[in-house]
């Protein structure tokens, strides 16, 4: 069994509430934390766990915390970023649902290592049934004394407040979420000023994901420098990847960062390998807008070494051949699954998600949804294939948010690794609409380069 | 117009934030209004809103018509807002959403004659793992199979009854 | 004694030119002027808040200072991007800036109706000078063209929402030259569109500006819709004492004869209005002697009623001679000798004002 710091006491009944939690050491490192350390000591803390944002992004926390502005007589905020949205991506509510507590406590510390006395939780408009268990969570904790006023007799305050958005994936991005709360649409705003010196009504601002700040709890219980024992070089901890697709066990598991993606989808202990007895055809490890692997490029590298479930390992091999971890929303397809007709889908969620404010993004998604839609309706032409490609190009690094290049990132994976399977839809229309191009070649063993000659 | 219960909510939710940044009660403010008048927003609920923010309706309308789970037409009693995405689609999500089609013989974004369904095609809800899955009212559906939703539709006339 | 404030020496295409901090790389390449400034389709230096979002504006930043001299690992938008000390920047030196440029001007044409020769924007419209120096000369949309249904907002101004281009100057100008802002951003994505929501008029007597910083036909002056090509207009500075404090009273009248066709603000060589004029000079003020003229009006811009001259122009090649090498076509028919119109002799460009039958009668 890997080791847990996160999910380590999910299976105690009734988790979910302050009792239980505070008996099993609930609000233990916030006791430590405001009690006997200064904020400065905690984000120190955090600095030596080597925190990584757990959004996708996979910037150091420590060093995100570092940045904020702290100007005189302007109060500072956090924003728990929980607009979980990304497709495969559903580890967040797993969380939230299950022990609130561990985020409002990992609020709690955080709040006061940024000297924040305001906190937003922005949780997705659909996970509607949520805010009432958090709002729950939030009045159990003030009853308790550590919300509100003079928490557990630190002089420190904090009010700890849900929002709701309404259906749209871009308030994932940090200005966009920042906007929504504001009450306007979410646009994403043009960057700089970042949000860490202006971001929520113009103060100083930072926007976390729900499991990093969660993680900051097992941070101060164990000590930021065996933390970083967690887990391989950067890549320190664990992390919470949320399985779904073809696999026989789907669902939201705590890795340590230590251990390789065969074993995650092949071990009883996770995935449990690929349902009803198919063989994998393809992964797409980190989210939606990751690149999509094919089976001999996710289980080994194109050096011939096992890939590992880390920032580093997934990434192995740049977008030439590996892929990101991204926010852990593993989607496994098997050998019946089309790519042509995942990445449409995934083109159209981008298409409809699209914010609408830079001409690349707005007009190039739709683009590619429709480019899409002929090849998997058998109306393709072999010079689709060229121009979804040049597409892509042109709205990756040209958009004022990230959206733009989550929504090329797809198109070219899916191109780059399966442009035979592409071919195959273009040539045999008519065949395309009653079978799938199977798995072909996508798991043969790949032939391993040579080192170059020194 | 609110109840008195209502906008007690509503000075509470204003509450939640500094002092002359009530706009920011917008979204909850919507969501809210949703819920009381008949499930969507007409232009009339949208002016409301904005009366109660001190804020331009176009204000509102540009928030309404930006996130999709406004409805800006009226709906059926039930919405079945049905996960099309990939993960989703891995597992035949596409079955489920015409399974539904034929069995209250709408399209999808139409309501049945009775005024009891709409169906709805929806991006990635965040059920992934549990999929195919449909959004009903506030909760989740998961781990649809046609007997699955035979039931949630029966579930649902009753309720209506 | 006042500290002299330190200059931040940029430079753009290998031009060197000291801004003050602050400014950002597309005004100081306006500094600089010339062919290395960027084109600008949505930001606007009136409007606070603009630019950003069209994307034609970006270029390579690949010196980003001198304390921190590594690159930009992507391109930026040069309106909204502030210079830096010993930045260098690269717009028509970068090929990448150029092939990306000429994507986004493809993206914005992806949805435009292309219908120039029916909209009165054409001429001095922004998109198709863009089209024109970055643009390729296909497209590769084969899909159906999102459309709009034209609305009137008021009586003196329509929205051809088909042909926006989103560029949210519009909303910005209500938002900060009106009290109440009664149009906006409405749906999302490529659905979004500019509109009022509950159709309604924009009753305010600014609102009128909306025309002329809209960079496309969507907004378009119904006074003056149909009446006249711009290039067939003949555009004069005039001034009038205008009652309203904000409005400057000065104007540019498009005039044919005496007649005046319409009234806009003045406008620089970067299509942005020098001031803001009220919606009584633009829309009731139709007659001459309503202003005070006070010359004609030199357009800097590289439009098309910028080159209503046509003195020193190349002819183009004769192909004619060239098919029979060298040799002079003989003609059968030399169309002036029985024409009474096309004389030869008369030279278009000496004649004042547009051609009329009385030029041409003349002995």
């Amino acid at each position: 069994m890997g080791r847990k710091l996160l999910f380590d006491k999910a299976h105690i009944e009734g988790i979910r509430y302050y009792d239980v939690y505070r008996a099993n050491g609930g609000y233990g490192s916030a006791e430590k934390a405001l009690k006997s350390m200064k904020p400065e000591e905690v984000l120190e803390e955090v600095k030596k766990s080597g925190l990584r944002g757990r959004g996708g992004a996979g910037f150091p926390t420590g060093m995100k915390w570092s940045f904020i502005a702290k100007p005189e007589g302007v109060p500072r905020y956090l924003v728990c970023n929980a607009d979980e949205s990304e497709p495969g991506t559903f580890k967040d509510r797993y969380l939230m649902e299950f022990i609130p507590h561990l985020l409002i406590e990992g609020l709690l510390i955080s709040s006061y290592t940024l000297g924040c006395n305001s906190c937003y939780i922005y949780i997705r408009g659909e996970y509607a049934w949520i805010p009432e268990i958090l709002e729950q969570a939030i009045a159990e904790a003030k009853k308790n004394g550590w919300l509100g006023k003079n928490i557990q007799g630190t002089g420190f305050d904090l009010e700890i407040y849900v929002q709701r958005g309404a259906g749209a994936y871009i308030c994932g991005e940090e200005t966009a979420l920042i906007e929504s709360l504001e009450g306007k649409r979410g646009n994403p705003r043009i960057k700089p000023p970042f949000p860490a010196v202006k971001g929520l009504w113009d103060c100083p601002t930072v926007v976390n994901n729900v499991e990093t700040l969660a993680a900051v709890v097992p941070i101060l219980r164990i000590g930021g420098d065996e933390y970083a024992k967690y887990g391989i070089g950067k890549s320190t901890g664990t992390k919470l990847i949320s399985a779904c697709g073809n696999i026989n066990k789907p669902g939201v598991y705590e890795i340590e960062m230590n251990i390789s993606v065969e074993e995650f989808i092949y071990s009883d202990e996770y995935c449990g390998g690929i349902a009803n007895g198919k063989r994998l055809k393809a992964c797409i490890p980190g989210g939606s807008s990751v690149p999509i692997l094919p089976a001999n490029l996710l289980l080994k590298t194109a050096k011939g070494e096992q890939r590992m479930m880390t920032y580093e390992g997934l990434a192995d091999g740049g977008f030439a051949t590996g892929t990101m971890l991204g926010s852990g929303g593993f989607i496994v397809l098997d050998e019946d699954q089309c790519i042509v007709k995942n990445t449409l889908t995934f083109a159209r969620f981008y298409h409809h998600e699209s914010c609408g404010q830079c001409s690349p993004c707005r007009e190039g998604t739709g683009w590619m949804k429709r480019v899409l839609q002929n090849i998997e309706n058998g109306k393709g032409k072999m010079s689709d294939i060229d121009l979804l490609w040049d597409i892509q190009r042109k709205i990756e690094g040209n958009t004022i948010c990230p959206l733009g290049d989550a929504a090329a990132w797809p198109v070219a994976a899916a191109i780059r690794h399966f442009r035979d399977e592409f071919e195959w839809h273009v040539l045999h229309p008519e065949e395309a609409t009653k079978r799938n191009f199977g798995l072909a070649h996508y798991a043969d063993p790949l032939e391993i380069a040579a080192p170059a000659a020194v | 117009m609110f109840s008195e219960e209502k906008l007690n909510k509503v000075k509470e939710i204003i509450a939640r934030y500094p002092a002359g940044k009530q706009k920011s009660a917008l979204i909850p403010l919507l969501h809210l209004a949703q819920e009381e008048f008949g499930g969507w927003l007409s232009a009339e609920t949208m002016d409301y809103v904005a009366s109660l923010l001190q804020i331009k309706p176009i204000e509102v309308y540009e928030v309404a018509t930006f996130y999709s789970m406004f409805n800006l037409k009226p709906v059926g009693k039930y919405v079945f807002e049905v996960c099309q995405t990939g993960p989703c689609m891995l597992r035949g999500s596409d079955n489920i959403i015409d399974y539904i089609k034929k069995k209250l013989d709408i399209g999808v974004g139409e309501t049945t004659n009775d005024g009891l369904f709409t169906l709805k095609t929806v991006e990635c809800l965040g059920a992934c793992g549990y999929a195919p899955m449909m959004q009903l009212g506030k909760h989740f559906r998961e781990h649809l199979t046609p007997e699955k939703v035979d039931a949630i539709i029966e579930e649902c006339r009753v309720k209506a009854n | 004694m006042a500290e002299e404030k330190k200059l931040f020496k940029v430079k753009i295409d290998n031009i060197s030119v000291e801004v003050e901090p602050g400014t950002s790389i597309l005004n100081a390449a306006r500094r600089i002027g010339g062919d290395i400034v960027p084109p600008a389709m949505c930001y606007y230096s009136k409007l606070q808040g603009s630019g950003g979002k069209c994307r034609t504006c970006l270029v390579k930043v690949t010196k980003g200072s001198e304390a921190d001299p590594r690159p930009m690992p992507k391109l930026v938008a040069s309106c909204r991007t502030n210079v830096m000390d010993g930045m260098e920047v690269a717009n028509i030196t970068s090929p990448e800036v150029q092939e990306a440029r000429k994507g986004v001007v493809e993206f914005l044409l992806l949805n435009h109706p292309l219908d120039c020769p029916v909209c009165d924007q054409a001429g001095e419209c922004h998109l198709q000078d863009l089209s024109y120096e970055h643009g390729a000369d296909t497209t590769r949309y084969e899909f159906k063209r999102r459309t709009f249904d034209r609305i009137d907002i008021g009586d003196k101004i329509q929205l051809h929402m088909t042909r926006c281009i989103l560029c949210y100057r519009c909303v910005f100008t209500a938002d900060q030259m009106t009290e109440k802002r009664e149009h906006g951003v409405l749906g999302r994505g490529e659905a979004a569109e500019i509109g009022t929501y509950i159709q309604q008029s924009l009753d305010n007597n600014f609102i009128g500006n909306v025309i002329d910083v809209c960079p496309v036909g969507a907004l378009t002056d119904k006074t003056f819709r149909f009446k006249n090509r711009v290039w067939f207009l003949k555009p004069v500075d005039a001034h009038r004492d205008c009652h309203d404090p904000k409005c400057c009273g000065k104007t540019v009248l498009w005039m044919r004869g005496d007649e005046v066709f319409r009234v806009t603000a003045r406008k620089d060589k970067y299509g942005e209005v020098e001031e803001w004029i009220c919606d009584t000079c633009r829309f009731d003020k139709k007659d001459v002697k309503d202003w005070t003229i006070e010359g004609p009006r030199k357009i800097e811009r590289q439009s098309v009623i910028s080159q209503g001259h046509y003195v020193g122009v190349h002819k183009p090649k004769d192909t004619l001679v060239e098919v029979l090498e060298g040799r002079q076509p003989k003609l059968l028919l030399d169309i002036h000798d029985i024409s009474e119109v096309n004389r030869p002799e008369i030279d278009l460009s000496q004649i004042d004002g547009p051609a009329h039958s009385d030029d041409f009668n003349k002995k």
